[in-house]
């Protein structure tokens, strides 16, 4: 396979902040339609990995390969149109404004500053914003301000904000993290349906929710890839098993 | 938020809000007052401009400049230079040794006009100056801090050491631009005199009416997706930047747009008060103008035009009978502001005046006025089917 085949390709991919090592020479590759988890112990490196895929953090050395553009030159909303969409791990929308207009502003329209002057409120967007707040249990809460969701239907909120965009490849950055066990179970049934029609990179430390979703798991520890593979292969790997058991 | 047509707007709430300060600027106060005291209102509105471009700036994108007396002074400088060589003709200063320069130029040892000065001849120049010099200024701050991420207190900073780096520049190079003086003695805009209580009553209404241009500039803005953008920002900038928006663009209309506000002010000032000079540029006077604007209600418009005229309006009241507390009424005033109502005035009529209105015009509440200030979770009754749990 060529190296553009991939939807995303990321080789040797180093940051390091101070002289310390975050993400090591890391390299993997995602194929369209794919549903990664990336899983490892906490300072593994994950978050960082989706801050360079996403542009808030700057490599080091090495590159990432985008739908054959190179993501590591562009800027933080070049990469956004050019297709990648970022959850982060703290739910962060815009308080003040309502979930209708938090997801009005992820629509992908109007992106310059005379385009948000003339944007319209179409029927187009309406349908647009309607059909993801469904998606998203918030069909209700439209008018609501942002700042009074629960934590879970904030996190929700971003993973619609995303949606909305119409990316071709989601990251989720622990999406259940700090849900209660009704919001995880509605949170799995959501992703569910995103999984089908998006290509989709996640963090994730539930091991049964890593089972029922990933195509392939990458496991990190101490910014390089540990193991990577199915699930059972990565649950048996001794290496695996080392370093989550081994103190 | 939806356009609905101006006669419909005017009776809604906020259209009445409007009415309202119409009905204050065009016909009581120029009623009320003799055309001394108008004329300082007058002077306090050109302030207001100030304000209302903070409002948007500081209030709605969370952008805090120290350094507006920067743009007004460059807007009141451009009139003020086309002005003074109006009142500088060969005939006027015959008895200089270079006649036909403003005075100030001549004590100097300038001998020539510097080539500057030389467009101020054209007033269409000038007033495409007013706009663009502050404008132009504000982008180049804006690019280079915005682009490199500066913000916050650094911002300010920065804002604030520009202040005073043109303040002494302004003092410094006393030939051309009249030095700590300013430039003084204008007499007359295309030959008509604007030293005549008649002229100073007109220009207060122009003053009034091109007030009413940018509020209007200013809530076309506001209630645009670019709008809604700002308050974004605010909040989660960095979400905005992962949304897919260039967020220094954003910042920098904005910042262009709140300069050129200021711009338009200077000007104004300038014809109504007859002067300029760099004690409305530097920190003090800039600081000032963020004190009408957290006073009025640093996200309301109107509530900036009200924290200018009131501020200001005490402050001519303190100084006639006390000059030298008004500094310390001020910072008082500003703190206690920030303590006890951080949303100003409008945020306290908000709270405490608009539930009157409601009940004596029996209107339904306002379901959701056009939001201007940040939902305030402990402000609010949670509905039933929603939990807050906070992080
Ligand atoms: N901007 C930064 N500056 C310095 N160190 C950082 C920065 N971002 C992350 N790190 C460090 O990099 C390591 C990996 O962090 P992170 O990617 O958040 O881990 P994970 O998401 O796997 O728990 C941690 O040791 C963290 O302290
Ligand atoms: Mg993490």
């Amino acid at each position: 396979m060529n190296k553009d085949d991939f939807l995303l390709a990321v080789e040797g991919l180093t940051v390091s902040f101070d002289g310390f090592k975050a993400v090591d020479d890391l390299s993997f590759y995602l194929e369209p339609q794919e549903i990664r988890v990336i899983i490892g112990p906490n300072g593994a490196g994950k978050t960082t990995v989706l801050d360079l895929i996403c542009g808030k953090t700057r490599a080091t050395a090495g590159s990432i390969r985008f739908r054959g553009k190179e993501l590591t030159k562009m800027k933080e909303h070049q990469i956004v149109h050019a297709g990648v969409g970022r959850k982060f791990q703290n739910p962060s929308v815009f308080e003040d404004l309502t979930v209708f207009e938090n997801l009005e502003v992820s629509y992908p329209m109007g992106h310059t500053v005379m385009g948000s002057l003339a944007f319209k409120r179409d029927a187009a967007v309406i349908e647009a914003v309607e059909s993801v707040a469904r998606t998203i249990f918030l069909h209700d809460l439209l008018a609501e301000p942002a700042g009074l969701l629960s934590h879970g239907q904030k996190q929700w909120l971003e993973i619609g904000m995303l949606l909305i965009q119409k990316p071709a490849l989601l990251m989720l950055d622990e999406p259940v993290a700090g849900m209660s066990v009704a919001e995880r179970k509605k949170t799995a049934e959501l992703l569910r349906v995103i999984t089908r029609d998006h290509t989709v990179l996640v963090i994730e430390h539930d091991m049964q929710f890593v089972g029922d979703i990933a195509d392939r798991v990458t496991v990190m520890h101490q910014g390089k890839v540990l193991s990577e593979g199915s699930i059972d292969h990565v649950k048996n790997d001794p290496r695996v098993i080392e370093v989550y058991l081994g103190h | 938020m939806k356009s609905s047509s101006p006669l419909s707007w005017l009776k809604s709430r906020e259209g009445l809000y409007y009415l309202a300060l119409a009905l204050l600027l065009v016909v009581i106060l120029p009623l009320a007052l003799d055309p001394f005291r108008l004329n300082m209102v007058g002077k306090y509105l050109t302030y207001a401009f100030v304000a209302i471009g903070l409002v948007m700036c500081w209030g709605k994108a969370g952008i805090l400049s120290l350094g507006q007396g920067v743009f007004f002074g460059l807007g009141g400088y451009c009139m003020a230079m086309f002005l003074k060589l109006e009142a500088s003709t060969p005939e006027a200063t015959a008895h200089q040794s270079t006649p036909g320069i403003p005075d100030f130029m001549d004590w100097n040892q300038v001998t020539a006009l510097p080539w500057f000065w030389e467009p101020f001849h054209s007033f269409s120049f000038t007033l495409i100056a007013v706009l663009l010099v502050p404008g132009l200024l504000a982008f180049i701050i804006g690019v280079a801090m915005f682009k490199r991420r500066v913000s916050g207190v650094y911002f300010a900073i920065i804002t604030q050491a520009i202040a005073s780096i043109l303040t002494i520049l302004i003092i410094g190079q006393q030939g051309y631009t009249g030095g700590v003086n300013g430039i003084t003695d204008l007499q007359t805009l295309m030959g008509w005199s604007i030293r005549t209580d008649a002229a100073k009553t007109t220009l207060y209404f122009v003053g009034v009416g091109t007030l009413f241009v940018c509020l209007f500039v200013a809530r076309w803005v506001q209630n645009s997706k670019f709008g809604r953008i700002l308050v974004a920002m605010r909040d989660q900038e960095n979400r905005v930047r992962f949304s897919g928006y260039d967020v220094a663009a954003f910042k920098i209309f904005i910042f262009c747009l709140a300069a050129m506000f200021a711009g338009v002010g200077g000007a104004l000032f300038t014809l109504q008060v007859g002067f300029m000079s760099p004690s409305f540029v530097g920190i003090v006077p800039s600081i000032e103008m963020v004190v009408f604007c957290a006073l009025g209600g640093r996200y309301s418009l109107l509530g900036g035009v009200y924290g200018a005229l009131l501020v200001n309006a005490a402050k001519s009241g303190f100084s006639e009978s006390f000059p030298e507390l008004w500094p310390y009424a001020m910072g008082a005033l500003f703190i206690g502001v920030v303590l006890a109502f951080p949303n100003g005035l409008a945020g306290l009529y908000r709270r405490y005046v608009m539930p009157l209105e409601d009940r004596l015009f029996s209107r339904k509440p306002a379901a959701r006025p056009a939001r201007p200030e940040p939902a305030r979770r402990e402000d609010k009754t949670l509905p039933d089917h929603l939990s807050v749990e906070k992080p």
